[in-house]
């Protein structure tokens, strides 16, 4: 499966099926801390991803100038 | 769709938007941030949390316009705007812009080298003074920001660690107008950010999803990756740190916070409420422009 994270930006290639929970454990990622979406939706951690998935981690985390 | 591990609980896409609208109306209620006709300026940086607190409050039916600032940070500042007009345009809102660079003649990471302040700090001073001053000018009845609840348990997280008395007494979801001040409320405080990120997602809206590149490594990113890491092994742990503050402890902060504020005068310059005869940020101004 394809697999996009962000905050850089870069593509990697993963092996399924998985589920979604194991992806975020296997790239040392919080779940309180992503999102992990598939088309325009999202998907939940017992959701299975095959080969021909290709899905977005997309971190919601954001700090700044708090005011 | 979702789950929400600190509510035990998973979500369709409806139920979960749902959810989100009443977590606002109940912050709303609960904290009396607004009353119905209430003329309401949104502070807007085409990240999730502020858009997405646009469109919530247009769906509970308030009249919201938007004030975008230009912070001049590169090509973060440059999609962060286009972001924030494609989102107004769409729906044919209002949006107010100031830009830093433009109309102060400095940007941030210049000012805040010239002021000697880190960039997040020289930020949140320029945010603060000139959302107020918009907000006078604009003769809006309150500002309402983005902060959610992991922004709320963080800066808690940190106050706390340092015994920041004075900041813990005005860390409320509510500041009430006065001295200067417009109403400044936080309708968000009960949602955290992976809420707000899947509502944007959901609703199709359209952010940035970059991290400005002048937070990387800064101590309020390092607070929340500490209480997400609790959060993970015992979820509601957020929730119940930021909530029993204001049940339980904030009341014994506020007296210092409310002192302070009498002791408010206007800035020999552009007259925003300041404790000193210049304000911070005209001072970060007058030096930004040596």
């Amino acid at each position: 499966m394809k697999v996009l994270l962000r905050n850089p930006r870069r593509e990697l290639e993963m092996d399924g099926p998985m589920r979604v929970h194991v992806l975020i454990e296997r790239l040392s990622m919080n779940r309180e801390s992503v999102l992990v979406i598939k088309g325009d939706t999202l998907v939940t951690g017992d959701a299975l991803l095959d080969d021909a998935d290709e899905v977005e981690i997309r971190p919601v985390i954001s700090g700044g100038g708090l005011f | 769709m979702i789950e929400l591990r600190r509510h035990n609980a998973g979500f369709c896409a409806d139920c979960f938007l749902h959810h989100c609208r009443e977590q606002v109306r109940r912050a709303i209620d609960e904290h009396e941030m607004m009353r119905p006709g209430d003329r309401v300026l949104v502070a807007v940086s085409g990240g999730k949390d502020s858009l997405a607190l646009w469109d919530i409050l247009l769906e509970l039916g308030y009249e919201v316009d938007g004030l975008y600032l230009g912070l001049g940070i590169g090509d973060y500042s440059n999609e962060s705007g286009r972001m924030t007009r494609q989102f107004a345009s769409e729906r044919g809102l209002q949006l107010r812009e100031i830009d830093l660079p433009a109309d102060m003649g400095f940007d941030i990471p210049t000012g805040a080298q010239a002021a000697r302040r880190v960039p997040c700090s020289a930020c949140g001073l320029s945010k603060r003074h000139l959302f107020n001053a918009a907000a006078v000018e604009g003769d809006y009845d309150v500002v309402a920001t983005g902060h959610n609840l992991d922004d709320e348990a963080a800066v808690l997280f940190g106050n706390v660690l340092r015994w920041a008395t004075d900041y813990l007494g005005r860390q409320l979801p509510v500041l009430p107008a006065g001295n200067g001040f417009v109403r400044k409320v936080k309708p968000l405080v009960r949602l955290g950010e992976r809420e707000m990120a899947a509502w944007c997602v959901l609703r199709g809206i359209d952010y940035i999803v970059e991290e400005c590149p002048m937070a990387a490594g800064n101590k309020h990113l390092g607070y929340k990756e500490a209480l997400n890491a609790i959060e993970d092994q015992s979820p509601g742990t957020k929730a119940a740190f930021y909530g029993g503050f204001l049940a339980r402890a904030s009341h014994l902060f506020t007296p210092e916070a409310e002192m302070e504020r009498e002791d408010l005068r206007p800035c020999s310059s552009c007259g925003s409420p300041t404790v000193g005869d210049l304000c911070a940020f005209c001072k970060l101004v007058e030096r930004a422009s040596r």
